[in-house]
């Protein structure tokens, strides 16, 4: 309790006097998704102010990826955002690609747009189901992980690893896809397409959750773009914009899906409580987002085609001078990479723009004069990962 | 450790106590929901629908250290938090118990050569019972390793130890 | 608008600040004077042509042995369906795609034994926390910040880990940082 700005009300004659409290949120705290630290100022049952304290999961990430080649840092990179590390892969796998001039196969982008996809609903799952946990629903979570685990058994059988892959690689993917992946693939989507209406059904519509997560954490369209916010936050106030879409990297301008945006209540099947921009609004367009990924692996299965899966990378790769920064979609937003070569195999810098690092900094001008219930439904919402934040 | 060691001498009725006292605490084992990093996934997939670790009779995670004789640490720990696992760890009642998840844990996995700000080895604060390697270990690592400490704790006795040993 | 054209408007509006821009190539890039750079990031926020609404990235790079360090910004424009480049409080009712209205990168070279250069915190709110970063890894000083405090790196860390010439800690708070051999008596035993 560094903070001494404590200070209690005087009394109104008749009314109950109140005093201000700082109560510390984390770092180890079941809803707070891993260590993130919240300093909350409270009044009663009043959150007046909030103060996130990071770097609890500091891992010196950048540090690493200025002493290392790009093709080792690629495991590194799958430990940033740990729920999508397909994700982060390939992010950096397209950055270093861009700086180097290398030319991919056309079955590597193929590949390397299921992984993304396929991992884009695992982590969805994930925050589906922790969120449903935070509100105080544990059997979602128990679905959300039934689910992803047939996605974790098509990237083991891929490449081995259930949750840090390095797969997607510099040039392409390391391996080729396994003998009859494909209809496994096929199988699983036809199986978890009707699921997210089940998810819908049992989460969110419910009566509990829409009262505890509608109106709440309103975050305006202005507030949303001045904090930097990407990804499923700001869509979930009402801003279509996709990288996919806005800037089209990889091969998505292929596909044809939609950008779902959080839409007014009352409309579409959407509980009327709800308001652009609130906490179900960020939460509802992961939902929907996964039917998107959905159509998109269909698209993928139909058009892949045979071939080489990785470019002839050379032994050792080396960065020409320059700098390059690129931004890709990730689960939770944005996931930029600056890499600067100077003429060297191991690059000068590289820096990370984490989508959850910006993401969170809205909370404490969000968690402002909200019951301390609340914090959890917002900071939830966010659906921070904390590899990423602190990298 | 408990009240009740180091107190008696070792003997028939004793042993038939240690065993009635290790089957209960082995087999309703409460960790703490403590997830620091990449590997709290493998701990809350081990914990869920496919591999369910209540199997083992260590399911019921608690979110207060009060509460729990079970410290997963799942992740990498840092010089920031290294504070905070030490004062969980005090809070957490006797008998307790320590699993060392993953390889930076066990002493910095990744990280440890250019990691400045990651601590190369969770034993650097606390006391470990088990270690399980893994970048993360599998869930069935994690069962595995809880099997482990389960043996582990079999073993224990309330006998009064030999007087070099004693140093507690 | 292509980062020729933004590098245009920026040069004939600062034809003092403005010191080189380079924008051919994957990273398009207008270097800053540090002195202007509040100005400039005003301007560019607020003239309807550019329209930089969104502060992407905040990065430093240390140029060591060259005794400078620069911090790059990574600017995008998003334009709103229907024309208008500010945002407006509410989004329309019917959810049209946004557009990208063209992105450009701010190079402010700094001199790498006192790098300071003005917050530009109350230009993007998204500043905030990445300038925090900037400082508490690099030891860029933001001038007029609002939370002048580390942000990753624990308040007592000494050195600033991702300069070059970076001495990494032998010990933390009585915690080893090099790796201890197997006799070593400092791992913890019941």
């Amino acid at each position: 309790m560094e903070e001494n700005t404590l200070s209690s009300q005087p009394a109104a004659p008749g009314a109950i006097r109140t005093e201000e409290m700082l109560v510390n949120m984390g770092p180890q705290h079941p809803s707070t998704h891993g260590v993130l630290r919240l300093m909350l100022r409270t009044d009663g049952e009043l959150v007046l102010e909030t103060i996130p304290h990071i770097g609890y999961l500091h891992r010196c990430a950048e540090k690493i990826g200025e002493n290392v080649t790009p093709v080792q840092f690629v495991p590194i990179c799958d430990r940033l955002d740990y729920l999508a590390g397909m994700n982060n892969d390939h992010g950096y796998s397209l950055a270093v690609e861009k700086l180097c001039g290398l030319e991919v196969p056309e079955r590597g982008h193929y590949i390397r747009v299921i992984m993304c996809e396929l991992n884009r609903i695992a982590s969805h799952l994930v925050s589906f189901g922790c969120y449903g946990m935070d509100i105080g629903a544990f059997t979602p979570f128990l679905y959300a992980f039934r689910e992803r685990e047939y996605i974790l058994d098509l990237f083991e059988a891929t490449c081995g690893a259930r949750l840090t892959y390095n797969y997607l690689t510099i040039g392409g993917a390391s391996l080729d896809l396994p003998e009859g992946f494909v209809d496994r693939l096929a199988w699983f989507l036809d199986y978890f397409e009707p699921k997210i209406d089940e998810y819908n059904n049992l989460l969110s519509y419910n009566y509990i959750f829409v009262k505890r997560t509608a109106n709440v954490g309103v975050i305006s369209v202005a507030d949303a773009i001045a904090y930097g916010l990407t990804g499923p936050c700001l869509r979930g106030s009402g801003v279509k914009w996709d990288l996919r879409r806005c800037a089209p990297y990889e091969i998505y301008d292929r596909f044809e899906f939609d950008i779902p945006v959080g839409m007014p209540g009352g409309s579409n099947g959407i509980p009327p409580e709800v308001v652009v921009g609130d906490s179900w609004s960020r939460y509802y367009v992961r939902m929907l987002e996964m039917k998107q990924s959905v159509r998109i692996l269909r698209q993928c299965l139909q058009q892949m085609p045979a071939g080489e899966f990785r470019a002839k990378v050379p032994r050792t790769l080396k960065l020409p001078a320059g700098e390059v920064y690129l931004e890709v979609e990730g689960v939770r937003g944005q996931l930029g990479f600056l890499v600067v070569g100077e003429n060297k195999p191991i690059p000068r810098r590289v820096k990370i723009r984490g989508p959850s690092f910006c993401n969170l900094s809205i909370v404490p001008h969000v968690c402002r004069q909200v019951l301390l219930a609340d914090v959890p439904a917002i900071v939830g919402s966010i659906d921070v990962v904390m590899g990423e934040v602190d990298r | 450790m408990g009240w009740l060691h180091n107190r008696f001498e070792e003997n028939l009725a004793i042993t038939s106590v240690n065993w009635a006292l290790n089957w209960a605490r082995s087999s309703s084992i409460w960790p703490m929901t403590f997830g620091l990093a990449c590997c709290a996934i493998e701990m809350m997939a081990a914990g869920a629908s496919r591999f369910d670790l209540d199997r083992f009779g260590a399911g019921a995670f608690r979110a207060t250290p009060r509460q729990s004789d079970l410290m997963v640490v799942a992740g990498t720990v840092t010089f920031k938090m290294a504070s905070r696992i030490r004062r969980l760890y005090n809070q957490m009642p006797d008998p307790k118990y320590v699993l060392a998840m993953g390889a930076c844990t066990i002493g910095g996995g990744p990280y440890f050569k250019y990691g400045y700000h990651v601590v190369k080895g969770v034993d650097l604060i606390v006391p470990v019972d088990v270690y399980i390697p893994g970048c993360p270990p599998r869930p069935e690592a994690l069962l595995e390793g809880l099997m482990r400490l389960q043996d582990k704790m079999k073993r224990e006795t309330i006998a009064k130890k030999p007087a070099t040993d004693s140093h507690d | 608008m292509t980062a020729q054209e933004v590098a245009d408007i920026l040069k004939q509006r600062f034809p003092v600040a403005v010191a080189d821009a380079a924008v051919e190539g994957p990273h398009p890039c207008v270097a800053v004077t540090p002195e202007a750079w509040h100005e400039v990031a005003v301007f560019l926020r607020d003239d309807p042509r550019l329209a930089m609404n969104m502060l992407r990235c905040i990065s430093g790079v240390d140029r060591h042995p060259e005794p400078q360090i620069d911090v790059v910004y990574e600017l995008i424009a998003m334009r709103a369906p229907g024309g208008a480049a500010r945002q407006e409080p509410r989004p329309p009712a019917s959810a049209e795609l946004w557009q990208n209205g063209g992105t450009i990168a701010i190079r402010v070279r700094l001199p790498r034994d006192n790098p300071r250069v003005r917050s530009v915190a109350d230009v993007w709110p998204a500043a905030d926390w990445l300038e925090r970063e900037t400082f508490d890894l690099l030891g860029v000083t933001f001038d007029g910040h609002p939370d002048p405090r580390r942000i990753l790196c624990p308040d007592d860390w000494i050195g600033h880990p991702l300069r070059k010439d970076y001495e990494f800690p032998k010990e933390y708070q009585g915690i080893p940082a090099a790796a201890a051999p197997e006799s070593d008596s400092s791992r913890v035993t019941k």
